[in-house]
């Protein structure tokens, strides 16, 4: 039956592991922000890659070689119409959101200077935080923070405040990762460009629900992981205009990010090369365009409109249950559910759900700044995705029910 | 009793749950029951951070035997703690350091001791054993 766009039966008989059983019992997963499970589709490509054409890119005259360069800029150009990337060498494939903040944090060492001031929102993972503090000692720059609401919101007035004409940089997450908040990123561009600031977007937890359209939101650089998008874990990308990546050095020196070497001066290589030296995870490329596909053929609008049909159903839901308090009440949320039990530690809740085959994630979930917002020591989380049903969230409330009168 | 007669207790007490419930609300009853340390040890000094739980072990050397008390924000993690406590407080540090802890495994309690759970209960039997090595000196 297609509910919302989607058929469930169709599309859960493409993910192989969802028919696992966990200490017993079919497996629920609900650690979808975390890392998203992987299709058929998808492995089969990794598969054909190892099994047919494995080879290094960009060098080998070869057949195999060629057909894995080839392979490799196909999905490149795949990840570049999927986000609207102007150029496809404005998309460097890295091996994941957090090697592409480095990338960006790394290069801004070279264009910084003492009193120049850099923006972070106080939602941040520690992915996009501790990369920029690093960044911070080596210059001298400031770091100042948007503060947060109860909500789980940005405060944008605190926000518009901290703007001024030493703001170099502002970098802030598309969605909350611990409390699913999509964040006003347009309006958050648009104000920074006004001073001249330029705008890292952290995309992780928004690109399995929303396509970005970089060129629209005119965003300067955008980076995502592909084991969020039903890809493989070890790839991922950063966008960023071609002017913009140009202004910045090299991070990694090696191997294909060259273009001539001599022992009195090398010349690095054009965009994207100069910021890929090495061997990159080739199958892992090739598969990140091949997940982009696959979500793509389902269809993102109907992605959203079924996991926002699962977020109001399971908040509704929990929400009966008594004790709990759910944090991230934004207006605009992803499928994403962050709570608590009164009393209870979430690290004991999450156990015992984990005996039940109910997989969520506990903890802080790399967002320390939010626990301690909330001074809590962590959250529940569960995270939804359309391959996700409302009868696994019935099972998971049964479990949470029986949990907390174990525990209570 | 030597630790591994404790333990060989431990794990035959186990082996009578019948399924992963009553295990866990024994270990859930352990937690509750037990004042683990006085509050003067709950200190910063004392604390193993975890990802998940906090931490807090103390240990004490009394007539060549050392005594351990510790304590958990999460009941699951003081269940287990109380085992542990149980299985190596009052012994020689010798012993300690030469003991294994295996019966964890065999309780059916492994997942809470693996480093993917990051709770702190890993880096407690390590402060254990340092605790042990640490007196040990003193005893030489």
């Amino acid at each position: 039956m297609t509910y919302k766009g989607i058929d469930s039966k169709k599309v859960r008989a493409d993910f192989p592991i969802l028919s696992r059983e966990v200490n017993g019992q079919p497996l629920v997963y609900f650690d979808n922000a975390a890392t998203s499970q992987t299709p058929q589709q998808v492995i089969d490509i990794i598969v054909d890659y190892y099994s047919r054409y494995n080879a290094n890119i960009h060098r080998g005259v070869h057949r195999l070689s060629q057909e894995a360069t080839d392979a490799y800029e196909i999905a490149r150009q795949t990840i570049q119409t999927h986000f609207n990337a102007a150029k496809a060498h404005e998309i460097i494939l890295t091996s994941g959101t957090t090697h592409a903040i480095n990338i960006v944090a790394s290069g801004y060492a070279a264009l910084l200077k003492e009193g120049d001031e850099l923006v972070v929102s106080a939602m941040e993972h520690h992915s996009n935080i501790v990369p920029w503090q690093m960044l911070c000692e080596k210059t001298g720059a400031q770091l100042k923070v948007i503060p947060m609401t109860q909500l789980g919101t940005l405060d944008m007035d605190a926000y518009y405040a901290l703007l001024n004409k030493n703001t170099k940089l502002v970098f802030v997450n598309h969605v909350s990762n611990a409390l699913g908040t999509v964040n006003p990123i347009e309006e958050i561009i648009t104000k920074a460009h006004a001073v001249g600031a330029k705008v890292l977007v952290d995309g992780a937890q928004a690109a399995p629900h929303i396509k970005a359209d970089v060129q629209a939101l005119d965003i300067d650089f955008y980076v995502t992981s592909a084991h969020k998008l039903c890809g493989p874990t070890g790839v991922g990308m950063l966008y960023g205009k071609q002017d913009l990546l140009n202004a910045l050095p090299p991070y990694q020196g090696g191997g294909e990010m060259i273009a001539e070497v001599t022992f009195a001066k090398t010349t690095y290589a054009d965009l994207p090369h100069k910021f890929e030296a090495g061997t990159p995870n080739i199958a892992g490329g090739i598969a990140f365009g091949a997940a982009l596909d696959y979500m793509n053929e389902i269809g993102f609008e109907a992605i959203a409109a079924f996991e926002n049909e699962l977020l109001v159903y399971a908040t509704n839901e929990l929400e009966q249950v008594e004790g709990v308090q759910i944090y991230g009440q934004a207006p605009e949320k992803t499928a994403v559910l962050s709570f608590n039990v009164k009393g209870i530690h979430p690290y004991d809740l999450g156990s015992i759900l984990d005996q039940m085959g109910i997989a969520v994630r506990t903890g802080h979930h790399c967002a320390q700044p939010i626990m301690d917002f909330y001074q809590i020591p962590g959250t529940v989380r569960a995270s939804f995705s359309f391959y996700n049903t409302k009868e696994e969230i019935d099972r998971m409330l049964v479990a949470l029910k029986r949990a907390i009168s174990m525990l209570q | 009793m030597t630790i591994q007669e404790i333990q060989d207790e431990i794990v035959e007490e186990f082996n009578l749950f019948e399924d992963w419930m009553q295990r866990y609300e024994y270990m859930i009853e352990l937690g509750k029951s037990l004042p683990l340390i006085a509050p003067e040890f709950k200190t910063d000094d004392n604390i193993i951070k975890g990802c998940q739980s906090k931490v807090w072990v103390h240990a004490e050397l009394k007539d060549n035997q050392l005594l351990f008390s510790a304590d958990s924000d999460a009941i699951i993690t003081k269940g287990i703690i109380a085992i542990l406590i149980r299985a190596f407080s009052n012994q020689h540090p010798k012993d300690i350091l030469d003991a294994d802890t295996n019966f964890i495994d065999q309780i059916g309690l492994k997942e809470h001791l693996s480093p993917t759970r990051a709770n702190g209960l890993v880096s407690m039997i390590k402060q254990i054993k340092l605790y042990a090595i640490a007196f040990q000196t003193q005893l030489n």
